[in-house]
């Protein structure tokens, strides 16, 4: 048998048969894309753009609950802006989100410095920090509230009680400034770990040849703090900046489950007052004007976060390694 | 620049012990290299100079003054890291100025050492970029740019050359024996790498498990061995071992091969001893001892064969080119002037 017969009787053997339509498809890289895309792209439509695109369509409406509304333009938005309550909560808001933020990251980065040493039982420490973190905030917040009360307040009891530092007990959450100083004491509280958390990994990334080094360059404790840690520490410091000011600008939780956003609306932050509207309330499209009025400062506060103390110079180029 | 005085120092983390009594005493501009295998202890002595790990028996001393209790930035030595540890965030000029800055120096004295060190390694182009736009070798130069402008007693390495190619490394070798040999400054340098040791310092010493088992110039620990542990780890490719014992004035191996003495070689009849002799020693006789050959490496300008000799395995390096192929027999002897007999049961060399 010469060589071109068994070609011929086994032409399976030698010549691959034509790919058919389902693989060609499949190996078309626009169509597998579109396929391996699709099942985070309708996540996100079914469960983000949707709820968002309603709210802003809602923010331009006149629904209330129980009646579907029509479109009344920027009627909603005009309100608002004569509406002094709102404009209390925005104040509100923005006061609460930067002396919170300030707050938990001066004691967080404290808290991570801490638990960057070399100290007994540091991974029980470390998971003891986590825990307001861990408590849902409902919880926690009702643990708040009772430590608020005017009547049961442990704080109060030690001041007046065991210390005899004033007659009477604090109304803390009765009259506006204290009520939204209290609340800002719990919002650091909750908000603490995080902080100290994504700190202490941006810690342990520096070598720690650098403090060798330094040590020997002759830094002192503070020239090492201020000169090697600080700017190593910005880029993670600018993540957890913008991820904690997003959280706080938008919280919801601890105020209503504290305050209510009382006394006399004195506590009211934008998504309360907006939560309060709507759904007690029955102005849907009121509550949307108020949600949505929100996104514009919380764009503007990623971006300066992200862009101030964000990306540095001495970041990028190439790891030569 | 200074002495270091290295006197009886001891080294513990916790209940081990990692040192064991180590002295070294190194002159005023010596290049002396710690060399030894992983976990000897070297780079731990170096960084006990630097003041970066406390001592825990015995003194250092730099120049006249013991600096036991003194604080690294008081000890007035710089210290390049095996990793470099460049300030990632500072420009190679702010990596430079950063120990002048931090003691206040006024900046024209900053600026103009900065200059100078950058214009003695070549770093003058490149003062602006960061760390990370650095090659390897320009990193290793910062590192080593940042030590020089703090004008020191002493300088210390930890093993600067590990992290490069081969290539490089040559280069940089040259570039660091070259620097010392400008400034002059006390250099203390640890490396693993016996080729590092034996090209660059004026004096090694040989560290194995907490212990020095020899100081002295690089030929003559070369040439002249205290024990088993210096004659196989210096040199390349190491020292072969044949064991057996001496025999009136020749060696016995242990499967019967009578091997050459010459003078100088100790050992009394009878004792068990191991005979030691470099791959470059080996002669072609007809008259020799008859070795299978297993492999053959010719380099071009020598061949390295590596053979059943006398009981075990050796490899011998001529300059002739053998024509010999593998599993063929050659007959070789050894140069007895130059071959070593060390005490089978100590180690050290016997010398008559």
């Amino acid at each position: 048998m010469d060589a071109t017969v068994a070609m011929a009787t086994h032409p399976a053997s030698f010549v691959r048969k034509p790919d058919s339509w389902l693989t060609k498809l499949f190996d078309y890289k626009p169509f597998l894309v579109f396929l391996c895309m699709l099942p985070t792209a309708g996540l996100l439509l079914v469960f983000l753009t949707y709820p968002l695109g309603l709210g802003i369509w809602l923010a331009f409406t006149d629904t209330t609950i129980g009646q579907s509304g029509s479109f009344i333009g920027f009627e909603n938005f005009e309100y608002l802006m004569e509406d002094p309550v709102f404009w209390l909560s925005v104040t509100n808001t923005i006061f609460y989100t930067a002396i919170a933020t300030a707050g938990k990251f001066a004691l967080g980065l404290w808290l991570a410095l801490l638990l960057n040493n070399h100290i007994p039982l540091k991974a029980f420490l470390r998971a003891i920090v986590l825990l307001p973190w861990i408590v849902p905030t409902v919880l926690s917040s009702i643990a708040w509230w009772w430590i608020y009360s005017p009547q049961f307040s442990i704080v109060s009891y030690v001041i007046v009680d065991v210390l005899h530092l004033r007659d009477t007990y604090i109304n803390f959450l009765g009259e506006p400034w204290p009520a939204r100083w209290s609340l800002i004491v719990a919002n650091i509280w909750r908000g603490i770990p995080f902080v100290a958390i994504t700190l202490l990994a941006g810690l342990q990334t520096i070598s720690p040849s650098l403090y060798e080094a330094a040590l020997l360059d002759g830094a002192s404790g503070w020239q090492k703090f201020r000169r090697i840690t600080v700017p190593l520490l910005m880029p993670i410091l600018a993540v957890a900046l913008t991820l904690s000011v997003l959280f706080t600008f938008s919280d919801f939780q601890l105020v209503y489950a504290i305050t209510r956003g009382g006394p006399f609306n004195s506590t009211h932050l934008m998504a309360t007052l907006a939560f309060q509207r709507a759904i007690p309330g029955s102005q849907l499209g009121e509550g949307a004007a108020i949600a949505v009025s929100m996104i514009p400062f919380l764009i503007g506060a990623t971006i300066l976060c992200l862009y101030g103390v964000g990306r540095r110079k001495w970041q990028q180029g190439s790891d030569n390694d | 620049m200074a002495t270091v005085s290295i006197r009886d120092v001891f080294k513990r983390f916790g209940s081990t012990e990692v040192l064991h009594g180590v002295s070294v005493e190194i002159e005023d501009g010596e290049f002396v290299i710690l060399v030894g295998p992983s976990g000897c202890g070297k780079s731990t002595l170096l960084r006990m100079i630097a003041g970066l790990e406390n001592i825990s028996g015995g003194e250092i001393a730099i120049g006249p003054r013991v600096v036991n209790n003194v604080a690294p930035k008081e000890r007035d030595i710089a210290m390049v890291f095996q990793n470099y540890a460049l300030y990632p965030h500072m420009s190679v000029r702010d990596n430079m100025a950063f120990a002048l800055a931090i003691a206040n120096a006024p900046k024209a004295l900053i600026d103009e050492k900065v200059a100078r060190a950058a214009q003695i390694l070549g770093l003058t182009p490149y003062l602006n970029r960061y760390p990370r736009q650095l090659s390897g070798g320009q990193r290793q130069r910062v590192a080593m740019g940042r030590a020089i402008v703090r004008d020191p007693q002493v300088f210390l390495f930890d093993e600067p050359l590990s992290n490069l190619d081969a290539k490089l490394r040559v280069a940089m070798r040259a570039e660091i024996k070259e620097l010392h040999q400008r400034l002059q400054t006390t250099t203390v340098y640890v490396t693993h790498d016996q080729i590092e040791a034996m090209t660059m310092a004026d004096k090694i010493v040989v560290m194995n498990s907490g212990n020095v088992e020899q100081i002295g110039a690089p030929l003559e620990l070369y040439d002249h061995p205290n024990n088993l542990f210096v004659a196989g780890f210096i040199g390349s490719p190491s020292m072969n071992f044949v064991k057996g014992k001496i025999s009136g004035n020749a060696f016995l191996s242990d499967n019967g091969t009578r091997l050459p003495l010459g003078h100088g070689q100790g050992g009394s009849d009878g004792q068990a001893t191991i005979y030691g002799i470099r791959p470059e020693h080996f002669l072609l006789d007809p008259a020799g001892v008859p070795a299978k050959v297993n492999v053959l490496e010719p380099t071009g300008s020598e061949t390295q064969v590596m053979a059943e000799f006398a009981g075990g395995n050796i490899v011998a390096a001529f300059r002739e080119r053998i024509t010999a192929r593998p599993g063929e027999t050659i007959h070789i002897t050894p140069n007895a002037a130059l071959a070593h007999i060390f005490d089978a049961a100590t180690g050290k060399r016997l010398i008559a």
